[in-house]
């Protein structure tokens, strides 16, 4: 981390879907501009919980998040596009009954009409899958093409922070490579990233830093070279890596 | 003897009727099913909407009456005048306020819980009340817009309609088109299209789900007034028009599958159409059991309607 | 004397006003199975109720042109039927309905109490249309000569009745079946783990409220002897659900006090209303009477969804998906 003020900056942060059954019992992150942070830890740790309450999808009982210094905590869900934060949920992630047309005219609707049909194009030339049946319900694409959407969506707003809830659930091993490149590509034209994975092999490939959850709060932090090499860290923490029978998936 | 036999082979007369009630049945039956899919509960109350806004108009195109006699002189061929189309559009404000008002009071807190069948309870005592209330104001006796008689034109295939009944199916066509429209090239519809498929990620991709909320109270409400000021115009004004639709609107609704605006339009037809033809074979006094059977075969053979989305 | 006869004037009213308000409590309870105990809408209370009544009195009363049957069996058989009729009825709309949305199980109840309503108005052959039927037996007959006498007998006979209802649906309750229901009810997945078996005990909760509303609706034809399509229609499922939302869902005993309590309301105000009002107006002011009991009966739901005696665990499930429990819960130390 330099010296310069995060772009997102999440302290002390409790959460939970009922109130008073804390999920996320107090997690903190920093992260800064044009980097790519990525939140690992066993099921259960609050990983998801967490982003969905930056994203204002969890109700927050205390603590605070600022984007660009400013605070958001209490900020309406649909609010968070307009300052600059996207965000891509695990599941259900595309209007599955929509065309892939309607869902980027959806989501571009916050911008001005000339400059919603320049993104349109642009997304389609990035994505030319999705360009050949803009017609067709997103509900009839693949499992890549879906995701492919769902972050061609996320990107229509030219987010500050983007935020993804395991991109890589559900996906064949090469498409999850394909998917991370693209993140690759996203952050190098200026986009912030910050991503939840259970898949810390691939994530921790493109990250620069990582945060380590565990039930509810902060159990580890640092470069992603240096957690990818402590066996200590991934045997206890990071059940992508090694089969860990603490609690997670096999 | 001949002659009789001769009869009512092409007598597509209860066709023309089918269409004209099923016409208004649909427009009650797009708000039904657009609160239904948005909302995610059964509006009983929606009947209601309908008997407010042919009364709400009914007293503005009289106060209008009062001012100015030019208000009452119908226009051209129709059986109405001008105080009758401006007092609507009054009452489709007012009746998008009533919407907003019961929502804002009583439907909002009790419709948090997804499946929540309290809100239903609710909206069933709602109407009840707002029955009585019509009726403790109005009395039960039956009003009119107006005492116009109207002479019925033939079409030929023995198809008669009055100027009033040609007039109000092609502004309910313009009404139902302009609805569907809305909903699939402008920003608001697709985002009531995307908030009744799934509203977490409504809000995440921008969508400020409590505004949506109140469009779809407005447009259900406004469309039940203009069915209102059609029954009004083309039959009566009695505080249980709208409770005696509220039954062929959930048919017509279910029918065409929650969520489709051309599916209630359809199913409005088909409803209307088929109360039509009871009315010629087995007589007007079960024309209110059709729309239950209907809504019956609907649930035992294919619940999801013609356009609904599959299980 | 007229001391005495004013007594019992008094008390051959009581006993009237209380007989009246305990049959509605016996379709209280029956519709507590449904809702309380069950979760289950049904907006179509009245329909239910008048397949009780008339499948009652077609069979108990005399030949007669009027209608169909008449074959003037005895009161008890008749009431044994209506519960069949009622049960049955209710079994066909679970049915059809229980494996759909829970709304469109409030939509059809609905329908077939429009429809019926129908059917009894103008199947005239068959249910004397808009006359109703008449001279429908009533218990004690023999006893009519003395008024007093009648209707504290008829008291009795519901209020033994009911206790035997009341009983019986707490012993269900209890029972292995009745915790099964519980289970169901409170925890969703239990009844996935049970699987199509969960739609099974829906079902069988719901035609047995039925068959009990028939009860109550036979019950009450008896008791008053005579009945018309106009008994039956929404006002009649907005009396009950009234009752039992106030007295509290998911109790029975909020059943019983809710029936009295409302039935008590609306007796006093109608009795207000006939003696404030000119008969021009009462139909007007009858109207305001159900205005005041809607917005009664919205006021509960907001502030109150238990009602008045109510047990909060049972409830708050339906009623606001557990969150008045867990604010509960955070207010106590």
């Amino acid at each position: 981390m330099t010296g310069e003020s995060p772009i997102l900056a999440v302290s002390d942060l409790v959460a939970g879907y009922d109130p008073g059954v804390a999920i996320v019992k107090g997690a903190t992150l920093r992260v800064a501009e044009r980097e790519i942070v990525v939140v690992l830890g066993p099921n259960g740790a609050g990983k998801s919980t967490l982003i969905k309450a930056i994203a204002g999808l969890v109700p927050i009982s205390s603590g605070e998040v600022r984007l660009d210094g400013q605070e958001i905590t209490r900020l309406a869900a649909h609010l968070m596009v307009r300052h600059g934060l996207a965000f891509v949920p695990q599941t259900e992630n595309v209007f599955a009954l929509m065309s892939i047309e309607d869902n980027l005219q959806l989501a571009g609707a916050i911008l001005a009409p000339r400059l919603k049909a320049e993104r349109i194009e642009a997304t389609y030339a990035l994505f030319p899958d999705l360009a050949r049946q803009r017609r067709l319900a997103a509900g009839r694409l693949s499992g890549g093409q879906r995701q492919m959407l769902a972050v061609a969506r996320a990107l229509m707003v030219s987010p500050r922070l983007l935020m993804l809830d395991e991109p890589s659930a559900g996906l064949s091993p090469k498409l999850v490579e394909i998917v991370f490149a693209k993140l690759a590509d996203i952050r190098r034209s200026g986009v912030t990233i910050v991503l939840v994975e259970q898949n810390a092999r691939a994530a921790l490939a493109i990250a620069d830093r990582a945060y380590v959850l565990a039930e509810g709060r902060n159990a580890h932090e640092g470069k992603a070279a240096e957690l990818w090499g402590d066996p200590a860290v991934a045997q206890l923490y990071l059940g992508g890596i090694r089969a860990a029978p603490q609690g997670g998936r096999p | 003897m001949i002659s009789s036999l001769n009869l009512q082979l092409l007598d597509l007369q209860f066709l023309a009727d089918g269409i004209l009630a099923g016409a208004m049945i649909g427009l009650g039956a797009i708000g039904v099913t657009l609160t239904y899919a948005i909302l995610r509960f059964s509006n009983f109350a929606h009947g209601e909407f309908v008997s407010f806004g042919a009364y709400a108009t009914l007293l503005g195109s009289s106060l209008l009456g009062a001012i100015a006699g030019g208000f009452t002189e119908p226009i051209g061929p129709f059986s109405f005048g001008w105080g009758v189309v401006l007092a609507g559009l009054v009452g489709m404000l007012l009746t998008g306020g009533l919407a907003l008002a019961l929502d804002l009071v009583l439907f909002r807190h009790l419709r948090h819980k997804a499946g929540s069948i309290t809100v239903v309870i609710a909206s069933f005592g709602a109407s009840m009340a707002l029955r009585s209330a019509i009726e403790f104001i109005f009395t039960s006796r039956p009003a009119y817009f107006s005492r116009e008689l109207q002479i019925a034109m033939p079409l030929g295939l023995g198809v008669k309609i009055t100027p009033d009944q040609l007039l109000l199916i092609v502004i309910a066509a313009l009404l139902v088109t302009l609805m569907h429209l809305l909903l699939t090239r402008t920003r608001i519809g697709r985002s009531m299209r995307a908030v009744s498929e799934n509203p977490a990620l409504a809000r995440v991709v921008g969508v400020d789900v409590a505004s949506i909320v109140r469009v779809t109270w407005i447009t259900g409400a406004a469309l039940a007034c203009a069915a209102g000021i059609m029954v009004g115009i083309l039959v009566q004004i009695r505080p249980h028009m709208g409770f005696d639709l509220l039954l062929p609107f959930f048919a017509a609704a279910i029918l065409g599958g929650i969520g489709s605006v051309p599916g209630a339009l359809i199913g409005g037809l088909v409803v209307g159409i088929a109360e039509a033809s009871a009315v010629q074979t087995i007589g007007a006094e079960w024309r209110g059991a059709i729309a239950f059977l209907i809504l019956i075969a609907v649930l035992l053979v294919r619940p999801t309607g013609i356009f609904g989305k599959p299980a | 004397m007229t001391v005495d006869l004013l007594g019992q004037g008094l008390v051959a009213y009581g006993s009237f006003f209380l007989a009246t308000a305990l049959s509605y409590a016996i379709i209280c309870l029956g519709l507590n199975l449904q809702w309380g105990q069950t979760g289950l809408f049904n907006v179509g209370v009245a329909g239910f109720v008048a397949i009780g009544a008339y499948a009652s009195a077609l069979v108990t009363t005399p030949a007669t042109s009027a209608h169909l049957a008449g074959y003037g069996f005895p009161i008890p058989i008749g009431w044994l039927i209506a519960m069949v009729a009622a049960g049955t009825a209710s079994a066909f709309v679970g049915a059809v309905t229980l494996r759909l949305r829970a709304d469109y199980l409030a939509i059809t109840t609905f329908g077939i109490a429009v429809t019926i309503h129908l059917v009894a108005l103008n199947a005239q052959r068959l249910t004397g249309g808009p006359f109703g039927i008449g001279f429908i037996p009533r218990p004690f007959a023999e006893l009519a000569e003395t008024p007093l006498a009648f209707s504290l007998a008829n008291l009795a006979l519901i209020v033994g009745v009911l206790t035997i209802v009341y009983l019986g649906l707490e012993r269900l309750a209890r029972s292995p079946w009745g915790r099964v229901l519980r289970a169901i009810r409170e925890e969703e997945a239990a009844a996935v783990s049970l699987g199509k078996n969960a739609s099974l005990y829906r079902l069988q909760a719901f035609a047995l409220g039925g068959a009990v509303m028939g009860l109550g609706g036979a019950i009450q034809a008896h008791f008053i002897g005579f009945i018309a399509p106009d008994n039956y229609q929404s006002s009649l499922t907005f009396q009950v659900w009234t009752m039992l939302i106030i007295g509290g869902s998911g109790n029975n005993r909020g059943a019983i006090l809710g029936a009295v309590l409302i039935w008590g309301i609306w007796s006093v105000s109608g009795t207000g209303i006939a003696a404030i009002f000119p008969p021009e107006q009462q139909a007007r002011a009858a109207a305001l009477q159900i205005v005041a009991i809607g917005v009664l009966l919205s006021a509960t739901l907001l502030f109150r969804p238990r009602g008045l005696i109510g047990e909060l665990a049972t409830v708050s499930r339906h009623i606001d998906g557990g969150a008045e429990l867990e604010a509960e819960r955070q207010a106590s130390p």
